[in-house]
């Protein structure tokens, strides 16, 4: 069995006094899309920032592609490939739509070939290509942040909750891209509530509770199962369909 | 890369409508500097002396802004409150009276080539100087207390008594006597109005500098960086750059600006002494709240009317002329709270 692309093994964080990651184990293997699910507080973005070095795990271990990068920086994490779009999007909004792609593409000049094929994921980019980025609407801000993660290759994608708080029409433009997107050499690790969107786009997921990975397994066999689910979660996919 | 049908991600383009009142609120920054001269011009009532007056409140504010458009960058890029700013300034200032001490020659002839040939090492030594004294400042004092701001502002006060007292030591502790070279010295005359050569040479060098600034700052992938960093730090380093590198350099050229902005104040004033840039750094706090932290735009404005502003209340009601420029700060600060241009910052 080939060796997973993401993998932590026990890791815990403290922030300040709170002990939010209790020994987190984790193997997101390579190409697709991974899923993290779990109630609110459950510990899905400590570790999403844990794996980008913002926040330093206080004990355990986290390899990436076969490299160990528990206590790198951020910069040298995200040099290694891994890009993340936080929750909060990140969005530069005194910049321009383009600059904030310019700064994006941290390797060099941006690649006209690949910013065609975002424009074709994200059509409202092309045409606000030189607005300021504040001004966009919060689904469009959605997309210039996914769209900045991937002006360059990436080994893997860290995504917090890109649906959050967007129109269903925004929200199915969003589930298109990032299957789009899994059909690339790209990895996706995904923090989603929406289940439905997170059933879709999926193929293996793992379920967070009190700083923990509780379960983990193919997405199609918590899909089919209300009662795994209902265990879980508390509630059922099928509740939110 | 294959793309998607149309129909999966077509979405109407649409853009957060920005309403009539808010692009007014945004120019209104902008209107403040020609209102108030305006207002001076009906305040004074003689062209030739609101003239003088204006040329001279320019001159001031663009000094002032050299000065603080570091600090201002320093505090939106890291949260540093810097107290010790101020001895860059004079830090400028004491080694541009050295090396021109040394040509002496060259500035007390009548000739643009000599004294330029005495002026521009004489820049260029205070902004190396002051440059290299905002690296050490930066390394030893500022950041092991990053993130702590009470601590910054104690041990940057510590920083800034400091390099007074060694200032004190190198060059006594008399003020001294700045000469300005033999072709910046005097007026011209425009009609009745007499205007000092030094302060158009001084709104030159600002406005020049302003210019590049904005240029930096807008066209060059660093001085994206720089704003990016402004509002959000943290995203920058998960883009793969290190901000930590980005501050220190800022930090360096802010220094080195209020290097050269030290240089200029002390030939503006014709006198130096070590405790200049602490005294000054009232009027640089002053500019730097009213124009937002972290905004050059804002700080360039702000500069400007606190130099027009003192200028006019100094001719109208000299015993006025120090609370002037609070009063405008308070004022500023009950329109707009964060500023006259509030820098966005990543909650």
């Amino acid at each position: 069995m080939p060796e997973p692309l993401l993998t932590l093994q026990g890791v815990h964080t403290h922030i300040a006094q709170y002990h939010i990651l209790q020994g987190v184990d984790l193997a997101v293997p390579a190409g697709g899309v991974a899923v993290m699910l779990g109630r609110n507080g459950a510990g899905k973005t400590t570790t999403l920032r844990t794996i980008m070095g913002l926040w330093s795990a206080s004990s355990g271990r986290i390899r990436f592609d076969g490299t160990d990068i528990t206590g790198l920086d951020t910069p040298a994490i995200a040099r290694l490939g891994i890009a993340y779009v936080p929750e909060s999007m990140g969005i530069f909004t005194d910049l321009t739509v383009r600059e904030n792609m310019v700064l994006a593409a941290s390797s060099g000049p941006m690649d006209d070939a690949r910013v065609d094929w975002i424009f074709s994921l994200f059509p409202p980019l092309k045409t606000f290509w030189s607005m300021p980025a504040g001004n966009l609407s919060g689904g469009q801000k959605q997309m210039l942040s996914v769209a900045r993660a991937v002006i360059e290759p990436r080994r893997l994608i860290l995504i917090d909750e890109p649906t959050k708080g967007l129109a269903p029409a925004i929200i199915k433009a969003m589930t298109a891209a990032l299957a789009e997107l899994a059909k690339t050499d790209t990895t996706i690790l995904l923090v989603e509530q929406n289940f439905s969107m997170a059933k879709s786009v999926g193929q293996s997921v793992s379920v967070m509770d009190d700083g923990r990975i509780v379960h983990s397994g193919a997405m199609a066999e918590l899909a089919a199962d209300p009662d795994l689910q209902e265990r879980l979660m508390g509630l059922s996919l099928e509740a939110h369909q | 890369m294959s793309k998607m049908s149309e129909n999966e991600t077509t979405i109407a383009p649409k853009i957060v409508e920005t309403g009539l009142v808010d692009r007014l609120g945004e120019l209104a920054p902008l209107l403040l500097v020609p209102a108030l001269a305006v207002i001076g011009f009906a305040a004074i009532g003689s062209p030739s002396t609101w003239i003088t007056l204006t040329a001279a409140g320019l001159a001031m504010g663009m000094m002032i802004f050299i000065m603080a458009s570091g600090l201002t960058l320093v505090f939106g890029l890291m949260d540093v409150i810097n107290f010790g700013h101020g001895a860059f300034i004079a830090v400028g200032a004491f080694v541009g009276f050295t090396v021109l001490g040394y040509l002496i020659g060259w500035t007390d002839e009548p000739s643009v080539l000599l004294n330029l040939a005495a002026l521009i090492p004489a820049i260029i030594a205070a902004m190396l100087l002051s440059g290299g004294a905002g690296y050490v400042f930066e390394r030893f004092i500022v950041k092991p207390v990053y993130g702590q701001h009470l601590k910054q502002i104690l041990v940057t006060m510590g920083g800034l008594i400091i390099a007074q007292q060694v200032i004190v030591m190198l060059w006594g502790p008399d003020e001294i006597h700045l000469a300005r070279p033999e072709t910046l010295r005097g007026s011209v005359v425009i009609g009745e109005a007499a205007i000092e050569k030094y302060r158009l040479v001084a709104v030159v060098i600002g406005l020049a500098l302003f210019i590049a600034m904005r240029l930096v700052l807008n066209r060059t992938k660093i001085g994206l960086l720089v704003r990016a960093g402004v509002e959000n730090g943290e995203m920058v380093e998960a883009l793969g750059y290190r901000i930590r590198r980005l501050f220190l350099a800022v930090f360096i050229v802010g220094s080195a600006l209020a290097g050269l902005g030290g240089v200029m104040w002390g030939l503006y004033q014709e006198t130096i002494t070590a405790h200049m840039g602490s005294e000054i750094m009232v009027l640089i706090f002053i500019v730097v709240i009213i124009g937002g932290l972290g905004s050059v735009e804002g700080c360039f404005i702000g500069a400007l009317l606190v130099g027009l502003l003192s200028n006019y209340v100094a001719f109208l009601m000299p015993k006025a002329s120090l609370v002037s420029t609070i009063a405008l700060m308070v004022i500023v600060l009950m329109w707009r709270p964060q500023g006259l241009y509030p820098v966005v910052k990543a909650k």
